[in-house]
């Protein structure tokens, strides 16, 4: 392998930073002005938002399952077992919920969008597309981009109905506590900033997964071995991003709301 | 006052002197490594000009130069006589509707079957359905291929998908085709197929072309052979007669080292180019 000198390594750094950040602001842009490919903005939401649903499902599902037995194990020797509602429905909305969607769907799509578009340009078909008058950025990226973000959002929801459901279940059929008092705390503890900071979450982490899918996808060289490294390159910066922005979401969360 | 005189973009609009396409010591390099330098050349109306040269010498890169796909690092290039270097990105596409690229390795789009993949530029366009099929079906019976318009790229061969290709390129008439390797990785036999496309192409609409080879065989035969649209086929020329309007550029180590007709080529002394062709 050859070694790079600190100062070239800096600044290819610094090159893919902008080449990112262009390829974004272009992508975010085309949603404001010229062709808008609606078919292709419908066939992504399908392919992002129905496809990822049964792994969203589960893990939303088996989190909040997870979630009651953990914390009924700690509540009890506090004698506040019935409090178990409120942390499982605070801590699906606000936190996990997201996040585990987040990196569900990028493990999922991230991954799929790279390969997908990095195997179109190593087969020199963005090219093909570019000589044809087709701007690859307005036919490619933005569509995805519009779908993850949509559809993050709302699988967002789905998961946190689904953790809270878990939640009860495991509550009211393995530690018998009562169904009303689950939810009833679960609904009490919840305020809007909670909501509200939950709610943003999805959205970020819909713009990371997309843009950095897509920019892995877009920048691959090197044949099939390249397309394999922009698929695992493309799941793993966009994981650490959504566990980074999620932190930098919820301090300014903190900071709006209070909690 | 000053008068501004804007650049002329139609092809049509174009004096017979001026050249389609024109490069003006045009370098690029990669990683550090020089692959053009200094290449200057230019191509008229009307004229095929083919881009000789060994594997590796940046014949590929010279392609996509020529259709804006890359920038170069030095020089200038002029298509329809407007430079490409810092022109926005809608006069790119507009100047990229006038030009047709036959990619090396095809580029179909695998999602997308014959008909959709030909169809591409007019569906992009929104012209009428109609319309584009009955144009399709045109482009596809000029590669003699009309009766695999609904197969997929997966199912078709190295030789059927080049054709495919041809028929994407000239589906709206362009002003200029673009051959990156027509006949790379094809038998010889397939070969002849798709050369013989290129001259049916050149003799019937006369539309100017670049293409690229780095078989010298097939160079010569474009050069000595003509299409007859009565009999359906490529034929010699009589009398070992040369096509005119094809010209060669051959590339070496990035350098321009021959720029001629087929009798300056055939006639060179350089010893590189006699061994090249020998």
């Amino acid at each position: 392998m050859k070694l790079l000198s600190p100062e070239v390594y800096a600044k290819s750094v610094v090159a893919s930073v902008q080449e990112y950040t262009l390829l974004s602001a272009r992508a975010v842009g085309n949603i404001f002005s010229g062709k808008r490919y609606w078919a292709d903005i419908f066939t992504q939401m399908d392919s992002i938002g129905v496809g990822s649903l049964p792994i969203v499902v589960l893990t939303g599902f088996f989190t909040g399952c997870v979630l009651a037995l953990q914390a009924a194990v700690s509540l009890k020797e506090f004698g506040a077992v019935g409090m178990t509602g409120r942390l499982v429905a605070l801590s699906m909305v606000k936190e996990l919920g997201p996040v585990l969607t987040g990196l569900m769907v990028s493990g999922r799509n991230a991954s799929g969008m790279a390969s997908e578009i990095g195997s179109m340009k190593v087969s020199e078909q963005i090219d093909a597309m570019r000589a044809l008058g087709t701007d690859p950025t307005r036919k490619l990226v933005t569509p995805r981009l519009v779908a993850t973000v949509v559809m993050l959002f709302f699988l967002t929801i789905i998961s946190d109905s689904c953790g809270t459901a878990g939640g009860a279940l495991i509550s009211v059929f393995l530690l018998r506590l009562n169904g009303s008092t689950f939810f009833h705390t679960a609904y009490m503890a919840l305020d809007h900033g909670d909501v509200i900071g939950g709610l943003v979450k999805p959205l970020f982490s819909g713009f990371i997964i997309a843009t950095i899918g897509c920019y892995y996808g877009m920048t691959t060289k090197g044949g099939t071995q390249g397309v394999g490294r922009a698929t695992t390159q493309a799941v793993v910066v966009s994981s650490v991003l959504i566990i980074l922005v999620d932190f930098l979401v919820t301090q300014l969360m903190i900071g709006i709301f209070g909690r | 006052m000053t008068s501004v005189t804007r650049p002329k973009t139609r092809p049509n609009e174009l004096e017979g002197d001026t050249p389609l396409v024109e490069f003006r010591k045009v370098s690029i390099g990669f990683d550090g490594n020089q692959v053009l330098r200094d290449i200057s050349f230019r191509v008229m109306r009307g004229e095929t000009r083919i881009i000789l040269g060994p594997a590796g010498v940046g014949k590929s890169v010279l392609m996509k130069l020529a259709n804006g796909l890359m920038e170069p690092d030095s020089g200038d290039i002029l298509i329809f006589a407007k430079s490409i270097r810092n022109i926005s990105i809608p006069e790119m596409y507009e100047m990229r509707a006038h030009v047709g690229m036959v990619f090396q390795e095809s580029a179909l789009f695998d999602s997308l079957n014959v008909e959709e993949n030909v169809a591409y530029r007019l569906n992009e366009e929104m012209v009428d359905p109609t319309e584009t099929h009955n144009r399709v079906v045109e482009a596809l019976q000029f590669v003699e291929l009309e009766k695999a318009i609904a197969k997929f790229p997966s199912e078709l061969s190295g030789g059927m998908r080049r054709r495919v290709s041809i028929a994407r390129a000239i589906i709206n008439k362009p002003d200029l085709i673009l051959y990156d390797s027509p006949t790379g990785g094809l038998d010889p036999i397939t070969s002849t197929t798709i050369i013989e496309l290129v001259v049916k192409q050149r003799d019937v609409t006369h539309t100017t072309s670049l293409l690229i080879t780095h078989r010298p065989q097939d160079a010569f035969t474009l050069a000595t052979h003509r299409y007859n649209l009565e009999a359906g086929h490529m034929e010699k020329i009589p009398d070992n007669g040369i096509d005119d309007s094809t010209r060669f550029l051959v590339l070496h180590e990035g350098r321009i080292v021959f720029d001629g007709s087929t009798l300056e080529l055939t006639h060179s002394q350089d010893p590189w180019i006699r061994e090249y062709l020998s």
